[in-house]
């Protein structure tokens, strides 16, 4: 995500099934690490160990439904930011890891077709607003649910913390 | 306007006369609830940069899942949790030896009550609607956001209801009525959606099995779970609280997306399992032909109470552990492991060869106190089989009752309780 722009793009790097549970995306074995930007190191480690050394900045993870779904780790959505994924799109969300991942500022974007209408390598572009997923590869248009206004905020300004940073400043 | 209990919680959170469902409200956070994920909330909440926490008196931190420390690493968080609670004033704090599971101790302690807003950064904080709460699990850095402002936004969800009429069977338990209803309704069955458990069955359960199917629903997608608020539940809750208890219930009228009526005696006819690697992933206990076991874990958010070290202590009493099994036993609390030593369940646990690990989360989410290696099989009572979930990710899990545990244990194998004890188990009275 560039300066505050609501349009993404870039490759996909792993099309995954459904119920990619948290553990999956992040072992609870290495919960004890709180230092953020080193969880990216296990990120799919157990499951698909192959997609964190191949992820490219700013490249989308697509999955069927229930994406992160089980524990409230923030770690799963962490790992996620820090290895460099630019979005997830998956056909639903498990709700506590689509707010962990606009709380942290990484769009999570709801689009029932996509894992069908995506192969990895194809080239996507975003409109997270207007809830637009354009496949430049094959050339087809994705209809996704456009990201509620209060979570494209967040997502604009790099999560909660840097808007309650702001807001807390404007306060005092 | 007639309202579902998450419906009138969140208006009464919100300041509104009624809400309905999909409609976006901030409510006020009576409770936010911790464990060893306070370093991250603690983190998040330094860089915000305000120099108090909203109310230190509505901030309970425990620790659970890692006690005591198994690293340095662990250590180091725990000390610099110790050292902010001490700094904020953070009063109800629940260090080694003084709580267990955060799930466990938070009721027991009375720090729940019906109509509450309560939020933990832990998934299974569904199981506080046994007491009424609307309780949901959120991230780190929204509850940074929580110790902040001490508010939260939320969508009303709308509400499934459950209605189980009719009695058990002889050793069927709320944890096979629920492992029963998430294979019916599958992983992401209940997402984003509050569920009303009720009926003649959940009504004469004990406090502690209430807990169990809220404690599990989130393994069907919900954001909160309630079982009735009634007299069994305020019995439980006067003597922990000198708060004012407030009967809560829908309204007659209350409107639900849908409602699901099972029969106890005729739906469940004997234990379900759920297999690996998915919680939705149930089969009845007979349809799995032989699967031997290397470990059994008694214990957990989900089943690690006193009427389950109950129950095992009457599977295993007079009788051994067999030799391909290990079974693993985690009181849930210190209360609990005091009264089980105080009833004898644990003398009886352990002369049949069951190893007691202190009270705290055990071996469930996989970073001590019963490891899984390669190979290997478990039968547990936690709440998650995901793949590598407890060790090796060519591990096996299979989530059964207490029950099915501790026959299990007995017979080297997955059994039915009744295939290792005759007489029928007269109904647990906690
Ligand atoms: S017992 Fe298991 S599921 Fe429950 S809080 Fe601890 S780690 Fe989580």
């Amino acid at each position: 995500m560039s300066g505050g722009s609501l349009t993404l793009r870039g490759r996909v790097r792993a099309v995954l099934g459904e119920n990619i549970d948290t553990d999956i995306i992040y072992p609870g074995r290495y919960l004890n690490i709180t230092d953020r930007e080193k969880t990216a190191e296990h990120l799919f480690e157990l499951a698909y160990p192959e997609i964190r050394p191949a992820l490219q900045p700013g490249e989308f993870i697509v999955a069927a439904r229930n994406f992160g779904c089980g524990s409230s780790r923030e770690q799963a959505a962490a790992a996620l930011k820090f290895a460099g994924a630019g979005a997830v799109i998956a056909a639903s969300f498990a709700r506590i890891f689509f707010r962990n991942a606009i709380n942290l500022g990484i769009p999570a974007v709801v689009a029932p077709d996509a894992a069908a209408l995506c192969a990895p390598g194809d080239e996507l572009e975003i409109d997270l607003a207007a809830g637009q997923i354009r496949n430049l590869t094959r050339n087809v248009t994705i209809s996704a649910a456009p990201l509620d206004p209060r979570a494209v905020e967040l997502v604009s300004t790099g999560g909660l913390i840097p808007y309650l940073k702001r807001k807390h400043a404007a306060a005092s | 306007m007639p309202m579902t209990l998450a419906e009138k919680i969140l208006a009464r959170a919100s300041g509104r006369h009624s809400v309905s469902p999909d409609q976006v409200v901030v409510a006020r956070v009576d409770l936010a609830m911790s464990h060893e994920n306070a370093d991250l909330v603690r983190k998040s909440f330094l860089q915000v940069g305000v120099p108090r926490v909203w109310d230190p008196s509505k901030i309970v931190i425990i620790f659970d899942h890692r006690v005591p420390a198994e690293s340095e690493k662990t250590a180091t968080t725990h000390k610099a949790i110790r050292e902010f609670v001490a700094a904020q004033g953070i009063r109800n704090f629940y260090d080694v030896g003084r709580g267990g599971i955060c799930h466990q101790v938070l009721p027991e302690n009375g720090h729940v009550r019906p109509g509450m807003v309560l939020v933990g950064t832990d998934s299974h904080t569904t199981t506080h609607g046994a007491f009424g709460a609307f309780a949901t699990g959120i991230g780190a850095t929204e509850m940074a956001g929580v110790w902040t402002e001490g508010e939260l936004w939320f969508k009303v969800p709308s509400t499934l209801r459950i209605a189980v009429e009719g009695e058990f069977r002889p050793w069927i338990s709320a944890k096979d009525l629920i492992l029963r209803i998430i294979g019916m309704l599958g992983a992401a069955g209940a997402d984003y959606r509050a569920v009303e458990f009720d009926g003649s069955a959940i009504r004469r359960m004990t406090v502690a099995s209430r807990m169990v199917l809220c404690n599990l629903a989130m393994e069907m997608g919900a954001k909160v779970a309630f079982t009735p608020v009634d007299e069994v539940l305020l019995d439980y809750l006067r003597p922990r609280t000198a708060e004012a208890l407030e009967p809560i219930a829908p309204d007659p009228d209350a409107v639900y997306e849908s409602t699901i009526e099972l029969d106890a005696s005729e739906d469940l006819w004997e234990p379900q399992v759920a297999c690996p690697h998915s919680v939705d992933h149930v089969k009845p206990l007979s349809a799995l032909g032989d699967v031997p076991v290397d470990q059994a874990v008694l214990g957990s958010c989900t089943n690690g109470r006193l009427e389950d070290l109950e129950i095992a202590a009457m599977v295993l009493a007079g009788r051994a552990v067999h030799p391909r099994t290990r079974l693993v036993v985690i009181p849930a609390s210190q209360r609990i492991y005091r009264d089980a030593m105080r009833l004898g369940y644990l003398e009886t646990l352990a002369a049949a060869g069951a190893m007691i690990a202190p009270p705290g989360c055990g071996p469930c989410v996989g970073v001590h106190q019963g490891i899984l290696a390669s190979g290997e099989t478990c039968v547990s009572s936690t709440n998650r089989n995901f793949l590598g979930r407890m060790g090796s990710k060519d591990s096996l899990v299979y989530l059964a009752s207490p029950a099915v545990v501790a026959a299990s244990a007995v017979a080297g194998r997955l059994a039915h309780p009744a295939s290792i004890v005759k007489e029928i188990p007269c109904p647990v009275e906690v």
